[in-house]
């Protein structure tokens, strides 16, 4: 029998918050080490799945099912391909080091911020591995708590509670009327073919009538928009990313909104993709509003980490716009910028936390020549930072590279105006790294600065190595996707027949 | 003339029957009892409620009618009575200490409850207008009493005074509806005659639905549905905490169990006319509930509100008028019954000696000063709010999901949309526990161990049929096959 890979995967946390409820709270120390050893295990155990994946083949691998409400079609029903694979590495590779981040960082309630951690890991995975509509959706709101905790409890005392209610407000608020869409769905299947089920697979190329379709991707857009987040929803991010502890943004950027875009790619798209073609325009159209606003908004941002969060907002906007070429380079490059982001953003949002623990100030202005006493902070923080603008040889550029030529096959236009958003990301990312880093040392706090110690350079380079890995040999990690990809390419394909303008949405003509 | 008596069985009634006895026995030993001398009337009533569990148990599966088709014997009633005993067993537990303080741990407390239980049972087993009536009545008269029991506060006097007089006229608006239905009826109550019988004049159909509105007036008093709301924030308010717990669970669970089962068995004919009428109290009441819930600073009231809230969502279930809605609303009481009474359970332990603390920021701190006290409130707060992984999530999962099935997708957008407001004021109790200081030191929390007891009970419960509601789901599918309209 084969090894139950991804259910040890989800349910290794939850058996880790036991081990840490008996633990003595008062031993921050230990708290943490278990909290590693955990962490560490997860990941070991996450690397069969990366060996032993199949990429010749776009199924689902590694699939586990258990009846869990029969009677009512749910199911305990798990498995991955190619899009989750990476996703799923990507969450089992932070979480340890977000624990080696915490060593200095939280000194208070350590007990309960372990806790915190070790649901939110339970609940991303879970997300992840979700092949049932009922599973994903108590994995995707169980998410929440534990995140809205970690904000308001171990954010910063000044504003925590407002950014906090804000996160789980804006994100409640999307995935509920996506649980009327499920509902809706649920019952439409049903009707059609008789059999009431939760199971995602079947739901894919179901006949669902566009007028239907039309209302679900936009239910289920919503939901998803709201979490990754595109233009007009994104106000939640700064206050949340600002307000969070480090490890909080690091999580919350590498991961919490990958899932708002591997929802589109599992969900919204292939369940509804007459809808999808029809929303193309749309939803293009604010992806590149996101690329440009955020990067100038950008520009203008005081504090380092208002900064790299509006650069998020950017940045997924090339995530969004990729997938919704529907080609094969611009799905691709989608996907391998999830993985971008979450490194790269993931390690701006550390090496702000480190300079903050030694100086407890984001602001710009109050540094300044940096690379004075901090050469190895120095070095790392280019290399990041180049990372992020999207500089040949490193993984930035692959996945902006993809993307603008997926869209440069589908419409000139918007990838030329996207295009100004790498040269925007140059333009704001360089001159705050110009601030910080370069220059004289103006600030005497800033003289005695201590460098990185070997924790900290060791959080750093597993993200360096993967950095640089994937942008000088990306095949290792797009052969992982291209079965998939192509499957749902093809998915995408057989609907893009049928043509449906908006006068016959509502005259209601159309089917 | 000759009398025949008709057979019967004591048995069909036997939970009844134990809770009576229990009751007068109760109330017999503490008029015999010396003065001063306690005697432990809680056990007893405990021991009573958990007989008459077993009794349940042994009717469960039963069909049929009793006592010459008076009461019903089905397990749609017997899972009801299961949520009464839970409900009055957990407010038992939770009242002893709470009472002691006060010096008012007398035993009619105690026979009022199971009196009300009994008036409970027979609401949801009644097979004849009349006989709910009575339940009802029963039922009614006890909480009246119940929420005056602190005569000496003035504000349990107001509680009391107004459930009285409200409730009084809503029972004359309930007993008037059922005299129009025997007049169009011509004359008979009986539920299982009444749907043919109304057909059966249309010059009566005027009448009927000026019977079945008033009815509806009748009831919604009882749940507390909007428009007829207004006295419950001050009764929940000035009663004791606990007879407060008892009454936004166990109450409103008989009133909507008689609610369902008149509404399902009796007027299926005329149900484009009573769902559309539901439909607005159910959209007015989750509204009304949860906006005004956002401004209370006493847990009371809010809690208070937020129970009208919930009888909001539990009237979309009545509304949508399935089978699926039938189940949700036997899955929602239980979940409901657990989660509110765990609430209330941490209201009186923070509240520690006579409701000191009942206001909101006096939970401030408390998730550092009593880290598992407040975990256990953030659940309740969690489940109220309709997060997965707890009951409340998976309750109003059924809910919405009956509505969508037959057809009312607005009606589910608006609950949902209703569940966002209701989530910001749970969540202020969780950012207030966890987030803020404590603003003064209010002195120890006394777990006394039964009421700490109710706490854990109902948080492990709230979670254990929140991630398996499969067997709660079967039993609750099983309970409504009395309905063969749906």
């Amino acid at each position: 029998m084969q090894l139950p890979i991804l259910s040890i995967l989800v349910f290794l946390p939850i058996v880790g918050i036991g081990i840490l409820l008996i633990l003595d709270r008062k031993r921050h120390k230990g708290l943490k080490i278990a909290t590693l050893a955990i962490s560490l295990v997860e990941f070991v155990v996450s690397l069969p799945l990366w060996f032993n994946f199949n990429s010749q083949t776009a199924a689902m691998q590694f699939v586990e099912r258990r009846e869990w409400l029969p009677t009512y079609g749910i199911s305990y029903y798990v498995g991955i391909d190619g899009f989750s694979l990476l996703l799923i590495m990507l969450t089992t590779l932070l979480t340890p080091l977000c624990v080696l981040a915490t060593w200095d960082d939280i000194q208070h309630r350590v007990k309960e911020f372990m806790v915190c951690l070790l649901a939110l890991m339970a609940g991303m995975i879970g997300v992840f591995v979700s092949l049932d509509l009922f599973l994903f959706y108590v994995f995707w709101e169980v998410m929440l708590i534990p995140m809205y905790l970690l904000i308001g409890v171990w954010g910063n005392p000044a504003r925590r509670v407002y950014a906090a209610i804000k996160f789980f407000l804006f994100t409640m608020f999307g995935s509920l009327l996506m649980l009327v869409a499920i509902l809706v769905l649920y019952f439409h299947y049903g009707k059609t073919t008789g059999t009431y089920t939760f199971d995602l697979l079947k739901m894919y190329g179901t006949s669902i009538p566009f007028n239907m379709q039309f209302w679900m991707f936009l239910a289920f857009g919503l939901a998803f928009a709201i979490k990754v987040p595109m233009f007009p929803f994104h106000t939640w991010l700064p206050d949340a990313h600002t307000e969070a502890p480090t490890v909080g943004s690091v999580i919350l950027a590498a991961v919490l909104l990958k899932m708002g875009t591997y929802g589109f790619l599992r969900f919204n798209m292939p369940m509804f993709p007459e809808a999808a073609h029809y929303f193309v325009p749309l939803f293009s159209i604010l992806a590149i509003i996101g690329i440009v606003y955020g990067a100038l908004v950008s520009m203008m941002q005081k504090d380092l980490k208002r900064l790299i969060a509006f650069s998020s907002v950017s940045h997924l906007g090339f995530v969004m716009l990729g997938l919704f070429t529907f080609t094969m380079p611009g799905v691709q490059g989608g996907i391998i910028q999830m993985i971008n982001h979450g490194l790269s953003t993931g390690a701006l949002f550390l090496i702000v936390g480190m300079i903050y623990e030694r100086r407890h100030t984001r602001m710009i202005v109050d540094f300044g020549g940096l690379c004075t006493p901090m050469p190895i902070f120095a070095i790392i923080f280019m290399i990041v930072t180049l990372s992020s603008i999207g500089l040949p040889g490193l993984n930035g550029f692959v996945g902006e590279f993809l993307i603008l030529l997926g869209t440069f096959q589908v419409n000139k236009l918007y990838a030329v105006i996207a295009a100004t958003g790498v040269i925007f990301a140059a333009c704001y990312m360089l001159w705050m790294f110009q601030r910080v880093i370069f220059g004289k040392v103006t600030n005497d706090k800033n003289k005695d600065l201590k460098d990185l110690s070997w924790r900290e350079i060791a959080i750093f380079a597993p993200l360096i190595l993967f950095i640089v890995w994937i942008g000088v040999y990306p095949s290792t990690f797009l052969d992982k996707t291209k079965a998939s990809t192509e499957n749902f390419l093809a998915l995408m394909e057989k609907a893009k027949s049928t043509h449906v303008s908006q006068s016959h949405v509502f005259k209601g003509e159309a089917q | 003339m000759t009398f025949t008596i008709p057979s019967f069985h004591l048995s069909s009634i036997g939970p009844w029957l134990t809770l009576t006895v229990t009751a007068i026995l109760i109330l017999v030993l503490d008029a015999l009892s010396p003065k001063g001398r306690k005697v432990c009337f809680s056990w007893l009533a405990l021991a009573g409620l958990a007989v008459a569990a077993f009794q349940t148990i042994g009717l469960w599966g039963s069909t049929g009618t009793d006592f010459v088709r008076m009461v019903y014997l089905d397990n749609f009633a017997f899972f009801f009575y299961f949520i009464f005993i839970l409900g009055a067993a957990l407010t038992v537990l939770i009242s002893r200490q709470y009472l002691e303080d006060y010096g008012k741990n007398m035993g009619e407390y105690y026979a009022l409850i199971l009196f009300a239980t009994v008036g409970m049972m027979l609401m949801a087993a009644g097979a004849h207008l009349i006989m709910i009536f009575l339940g009802l009545e029963i039922m009614s008269i006890a909480v009246y009493v119940l929420a005056g029991l602190f005569r000496e506060d003035l504000r349990s006097n107001e509680a009391a005074l107004k459930y009285l007089i409200l409730g009084a006229f809503s029972s004359a608006f309930l007993l008037f509806g059922m005299a129009m239905l025997y007049g169009a009826s011509g004359g008979t109550l009986f539920l299982d005659d009444l749907p043919l019988r109304l057909g059966a004049d249309p010059a009566m159909a005027y009448l009927v639905l000026l019977g079945v509105g008033l009815l509806i007036v009748g009831f919604g008093f009882k749940v507390a549905a909007a428009p007829f709301h207004m006295w419950t924030p001050d009764v929940y308010e000035g009663a004791p905490t606990s007879v407060t717990a008892f009454m936004a669970v166990a109450v409103k669970a008989a009133a909507f169990a008689a609610f369902a089962r008149v509404f399902f068995l009796a007027f299926p004919a005329i149900k484009v006319d009573w769902t559309m009428v539901l439909w607005v109290m159910a959209v007015a009441t989750m509204t009304i509930g949860n906006v005004a819930a956002l401004s209370q600073t006493n847990i009371k009231r809010m809690l208070a509100y937020s129970s009208i809230a919930h009888a909001g969502y539990l009237l979309m279930a009545l509304v949508a008028a399935n089978q699926l809605g039938a189940v949700s609303l036997l899955y929602y009481l239980l979940a409901y019954t657990l989660m509110n009474l765990g609430a209330f359970g941490v209201v009186i332990l923070v509240g520690r000696k006579k409701d000191r603390y009942i206001n909101i920021y006096d939970y401030s701190g408390l998730g550092a000063q009593h880290p598992v006290l407040a975990a256990s409130m953030a659940l309740f707060m969690f489940a109220l709010a309709g997060i997965p992984p707890t009951a409340g999530f998976v309750g109003k999962f059924y809910v919405f999901s009956a509505a969508v099935q037959a057809g009312y997708i607005w009606l589910a957008i608006i609950g949902v949309m209703n569940s966002l407001v209701s989530v910001f004021y749970y969540l202020r109790i969780t950012v207030l526990m966890y987030m803020k200081p404590a603003e003064a030191d209010l002195g120890p929390v006394v777990f006394s161990p039964a009421q700490t007891a109710v706490v854990a009970l109902t948080a492990a419960g709230v979670l254990a049929i929140g991630i398996f509601p499969g067997s709660l789901y079967n039993l609750a599918m099983n309970a409504v096959k009395i309905f063969p309209g749906l």
